[in-house]
């Protein structure tokens, strides 16, 4: 366990020093700023026209899940793949680590890395909510009597699943290859099939459709975690994903050292 | 310490290593000498559990190197032929993350203390990106002893360094090697000589030859070939020098220079030099001609070729 924690505790430390992680944090975040201003925006212009609506939070985790898809593989594309190309995995392949850890590690960087990023975003329901700090009224309510906290809860947790699961095997694809460019791209459109795509299938063959809209990640997230609904078979979707790329990983590790 | 039975590695069709025998015992440097693509680096990696053998086995301070290779990864220090650094990290950081991985207590003090030992704490906290190569060798091999380890495998530790900083890593391997085992390789003869107290000589992933540096050299040459330069004209100096018992092919070169060839065992030096003083000749020097490596190999080929056991 502490060996993770070591190698998590570098990459996230590294996150820091690298502008690519500012890149992807800062058009994340401006993109999601923006959409917020939207949704405030739709929301009071009906209230204009007579039609009272709340600024829905829902429409900005779906904005996020979807940044996600093209921030994580340039998060996690260095990961494994620059050790290989500048010859550094021969160092953590010579410590007294076992690879799965090393996987893992490097996955729990990237990942408290979104976490944080996620962490960021919090200042939206807060600011909807208004908050009070002190004596000190910062922000008065925009919405009364507040939002909706079980399903910004549940939109929350679907949201860092679905970001565990792009981590995750934006991890095992870097570890599959030397060069970073070639980690980002695979990992792009793998996240772009699992996101989309690969529920065209499902229209198209005759029978076993029912497989390819399973595969699909947008419903996992979107009718379900970002509608309020916990459900197991969810859960167990994004878990297996993360699983699958951890497994990847540590098989490509060990690959490595039998080439 | 190490014990190394019948190792064989193949990549593909090619075999990199074919039935490797050795041992190295504790306190010993042992040298690895032989020429790139010898199968040095792939031994090396074998033993320090980076990849596992095709067959045979090995034990590194008493641990299988395949069974138990996280208690062999704990007890040795490597430094890989390409130094293994993060360009982005700290000195002291990157020691201390090493030292982290390695569950040291107190990690940054440990990190600071073995920089001292490479003589680099004053650059503690420059970006290892920033370093000269000699630096970067130091720093990587900082890294090979951070956790004090019983085995010390070291890939041409002195390859890239200027001769002060070659002069001062084999100092350091030295000290290192009073205590503990210490597996390097190189593909110079002289630097076998000077550090190692036994040398193992490998050519296409066999064992040539194994033997203290003097002997494997006496036992090669079989006789010593030395020059001789004198000042002013050496006109007559073959002559006077042929004269002198024991010596053979006297050769009288262009530059001026002499050449002589004597039996090893019967050191003829002290005579020849007697005899050119007498002569009338200011010696100037006399210094025995090594063989080179590519000659050792030449010979061991030849050897091998004519069925003979180098």
């Amino acid at each position: 366990m502490r060996n993770i924690w070591t190698i998590a505790k570098r990459e996230y430390d590294h996150y820091f020093i690298t502008p690519i992680a500012y890149v992807v944090a800062f058009v994340v975040l401006l993109i999601l700023g923006f959409i917020f201003f939207a949704v405030i925006q739709s929301a009071s212009q009906s209230a204009l026209y007579g039609y009272p609506s709340v600024p829905d939070l829902t429409v900005l985790m779906w904005w996020f899940a979807f940044l996600l898809m093209f921030g994580t593989p340039a998060l996690t594309m260095r990961l494994l793949a620059e050790e290989a190309r500048s010859g550094t995995i021969e160092l953590l392949l010579t410590a007294p680590i076992r690879d799965y850890e090393l996987v893992i590690g490097k996955w729990l960087g990237s990942f408290l890395f979104i976490l944080t990023l996620v962490a960021a975003t919090l200042i939206y329901p807060i600011m909807l909510n208004g908050i009070v700090i002190g004596s000190f009224t910062v922000l008065t309510p925009m919405v009364s009597p507040g939002i909706d906290r079980q399903l910004l809860l549940s939109s929350y947790i679907g949201l860092i699943l679905v970001a565990a699961s792009f981590l995750a095997l934006g991890v095992g694809i870097s570890a599959v290859f030397t060069n970073q460019i070639a980690a980002f791209f695979v990992s792009l459109i793998t996240f772009l099939g699992l996101f989309f795509l690969i529920g065209i299938p499902a229209n198209l063959v005759p029978s076993g459709g029912e497989f390819f809209n399973y595969m699909v990640m947008r419903t996992h997230f979107d009718g379900a975690f970002n509608m309020g609904s916990i459900k197991l078979t969810d859960v167990v979707y994004f878990l297996s994903l993360i699983a699958l790329g951890l497994f990847t990983g540590t098989t490509a590790v060990e690959i490595r050292r039998w080439r | 310490m190490i014990q190394v039975n019948g190792l064989t590695k193949d990549y593909g069709a090619r075999r990199a290593i074919d039935n490797l025998t050795f041992d190295a015992e504790q306190g010993e440097i042992v040298g690895f000498l032989g020429p790139n693509g010898a199968g040095k680096t792939t031994t090396m990696r074998i033993l320090t559990g980076y990849m596992p053998p095709t067959d045979g086995s090995a034990t590194v301070a008493g641990y299988d190197i395949v069974d138990e290779s996280l208690e062999v990864r704990k007890r040795v220090g490597y430094l890989p032929e390409t130094v293994p650094l993060y360009n982005d990290m700290t000195a002291l950081e990157y020691l201390k993350f090493m030292a982290d991985l390695r569950k040291i207590p107190n990690s940054e003090d440990r990190a600071y203390e073995t920089l001292e030992t490479v003589n680099l704490h004053e650059r503690a906290n420059s970006f290892i990106g920033n370093f000269s190569k000699g630096m970067r060798q130091r720093i990587g091999l900082a890294q090979a002893l951070i956790h004090r380890p019983e085995v010390l495998i070291l890939d041409e530790p002195t390859i890239g360094l200027d001769p002060a900083q070659v002069v001062e890593m084999r100092n350091v391997i030295r000290e290192i090697g009073k205590d503990r085992t210490v597996l390097l390789s190189t593909h110079i003869l002289s630097e076998a000589q000077q550090i190692c107290d036994r040398v193992l000589i490998i050519n296409k992933g066999k064992i040539v030859a194994e033997d203290t540096p003097e002997n494997l050299q006496s036992r090669l040459v079989g006789s010593q070939r030395v020059v001789l330069r004198v000042r002013g004209e050496s006109d007559e100096l073959p002559a006077k020098v042929s004269k002198v018992k024991g010596v053979r092919d006297v050769e009288a070169k262009a530059d001026g220079s002499v050449e002589f060839e004597f039996s090893a065992g019967q050191d003829v030096r002290p005579q020849v030099a007697k005899a050119v003083i007498q002569a009338g000749f200011d010696l100037l020097e006399m210094r025995p001609i090594g063989l080179s490596l590519e000659e050792i190999f030449l010979e061991l080929t030849r050897d091998n070729a004519n069925g003979k056991k180098a």
